[in-house]
């Protein structure tokens, strides 16, 4: 079976700062993937380059086997131009969450939900706030529809973000660490909500710090290193067996104060 | 001492509510101009091309940094030279007003839409908005709660420039009101009463943007200065 989301030689460079230097991905419909890497490897870079909200310097995306965005010449002075519709209708096919809510404001938690079917999918309202309810269901959050993001607490204001991403049935979701802004206790029901995704076969690109998290939700571990992907394999391949220096000086940073095992103990 | 007499102001009391009309007339006409295309300079400004930005960037802050008084003159006498037509009073006076007005408004929209995080150009843009449905639905209804206090103080500045109007002869108030004053030699009283109009019109208005300001700063709104 093919990719749903293929990515050739992507590169961006801010400046003279060469973020990315060139990534190939292919990514399995219904695959889970998790992005590790120390902090300035250009995690976040790589999934904002994918739905564009940072422009890549060079290189394809692929969705569904169509090129993303319109070639323009011909032979050998091709290049490929984004065009604002083009741009548009990738990023309703590819829903992302951040780490800062970013829920809006002014609306209330089902005007959120609505708010991107309505205006950019065109539904119904009648249909969009049928299936905002749905996701909102999803995401335990029925009782608090017309509550305003401000009166949430963190854990449900990123759910909500979550169900506003996938009211507009994206074929791929992207999660940049999502619950980093998060008071520990909260993190536990975004994590639920995402591996429910998951088992439901969403296609996910994730990054996250959230090691344990990514040993039971990934079919795949990526490490990215100075924008490059330096190792990638299975939770095991990459957890307890990487073969990189670079990524077992990044693990053993993270596990250095981890909870003893009370039973070998 | 001097004796005063408030009896002309009853007897020319229809020159001078024709006058407050003059005024509240050129007054809407210019913020129903202004405003909307004080939204547009600002987008224009905003706008990821230079050869749109750079321009009109320089045209606002060329608008805000002549005094009226000069633009209403060259849109009375200079202007009619280039097209070959006089220009009414009237119609200079919205002209000037109105552009002057749009220059300062685009400066409030532009600082209020740069106020919303870029978190949520993100989100919006990430759910697929276009640029114009995103600063539509998403920016403009956060930026204008916030811009209020200054559109309102803004708009007291248009209504109190209104007199300079009638250096063309525009038949503002003032302008009634010099020439009760001159055929009545009573400008005391004259423009007294004119100066007690404008504080009228002003001063409950500007009590309210105090109020307003008050409460927006309280619930953490407002970005005025
Ligand atoms: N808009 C930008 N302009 C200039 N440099 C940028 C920009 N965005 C990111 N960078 C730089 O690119 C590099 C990679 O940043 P990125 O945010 O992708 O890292 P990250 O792996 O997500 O790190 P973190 O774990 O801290 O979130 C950093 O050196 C950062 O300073
Ligand atoms: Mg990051």
């Amino acid at each position: 079976m093919s990719a749903i989301l293929s990515i050739k030689e992507m590169k961006k460079s801010f400046g003279s700062l060469d973020v990315l230097k060139g990534i190939d991905l292919e990514v399995k419909e219904s695959e889970t993937i998790v992005i590790l890497g120390a902090s300035g490897s250009g995690k976040s870079t790589m999934l904002r380059c994918i739905n564009f909200l940072e422009m890549p310097t060079s290189g394809e995306i692929h969705l569904n086997d169509e090129l993303v965005g319109t070639v323009r010449g011909k032979g050998e002075n091709t290049n490929i131009t984004y065009r604002e519709s083009d741009l548009c209708s990738l990023r309703t096919k590819v829903g992302m969450v951040f780490q800062q809510f970013n829920l809006f404001p002014h609306m209330t938690v089902l005007e959120n939900v609505m708010e991107g079917q309505v205006t950019v999918l065109k539904r119904k309202k009648i249909d969009a706030s049928n299936r905002a309810k749905e996701q909102l269901g999803k995401v335990n959050l029925l009782d608090k529809i017309d509550q305003y993001p401000s009166h949430l607490s963190g854990g449900q204001q990123q759910r909500v973000a979550i169900a506003r991403a996938l009211a507009m049935d994206p074929k791929v979701m992207l999660f940049d660490e999502v619950t980093s802004a998060l008071d520990p206790e909260l993190v536990g029901e975004v994590l639920q909500t995402i591996r429910s995704l998951r088992d439901e076969g969403m296609t996910m690109l994730l990054v996250t710090h959230e090691l344990g998290f990514a040993y039971h939700v990934a079919d795949r571990i990526l490490f990215l290193h100075e924008g490059q992907i330096l190792e990638q394999g299975t939770p095991q391949d990459i957890l307890f067996h990487s073969k990189q220096a670079r990524t077992k000086e990044f693990l053993k940073g993270h596990a250095a104060f981890s909870l003893p095992n009370p039973e070998t103990d | 001492m001097y004796e005063w007499d408030f009896s002309v102001i009853p007897m020319n009391a229809d020159l001078l509510i024709m006058g407050l009309y003059g005024t509240i007339k050129v007054f809407v006409s210019a913020f129903v101009i202004g405003f909307p295309s004080g939204l547009i300079l600002a987008l224009m400004r905003l706008s990821r091309f230079k050869i749109i930005s750079i321009p009109i960037g320089l045209f606002i802050d060329f608008l805000r940094s002549t005094p009226a008084l000069i633009l209403l003159f060259w849109f009375f006498f200079a202007f009619p030279i280039i097209i070959g037509l006089m220009i009414q009073a009237f119609l200079a006076a919205t002209l000037t007003l109105a552009i002057v007005a749009a220059a300062f408004y685009a400066e409030i929209f532009r600082a209020g839409i740069n106020s919303i995080e870029r978190g949520q150009w993100e989100s919006a843009s990430a759910l697929g908005m276009t640029r114009l449905e995103l600063l539509r639905r998403v920016i403009l209804p956060q930026a204008i709660k916030r811009m209020i206090p200054a559109f309102l103080e803004r708009t007291i500045e248009l209504l109190k420039t209104t007199p300079l109007m009638a250096a063309v002869a525009y038949s503002d108030l003032l302008f009634q009101a010099m020439d009760i004053a001159q055929k009545t030699f009573r400008p005391l009283e004259v423009l007294t009463v004119v100066a007690g109009i404008y504080f009228m019109m002003i001063y409950p208005t500007s009590l309210g943007v105090r109020k307003l300001e008050r409460k927006l700063a309280k619930s953490g709104e407002s970005t005025v200065h």
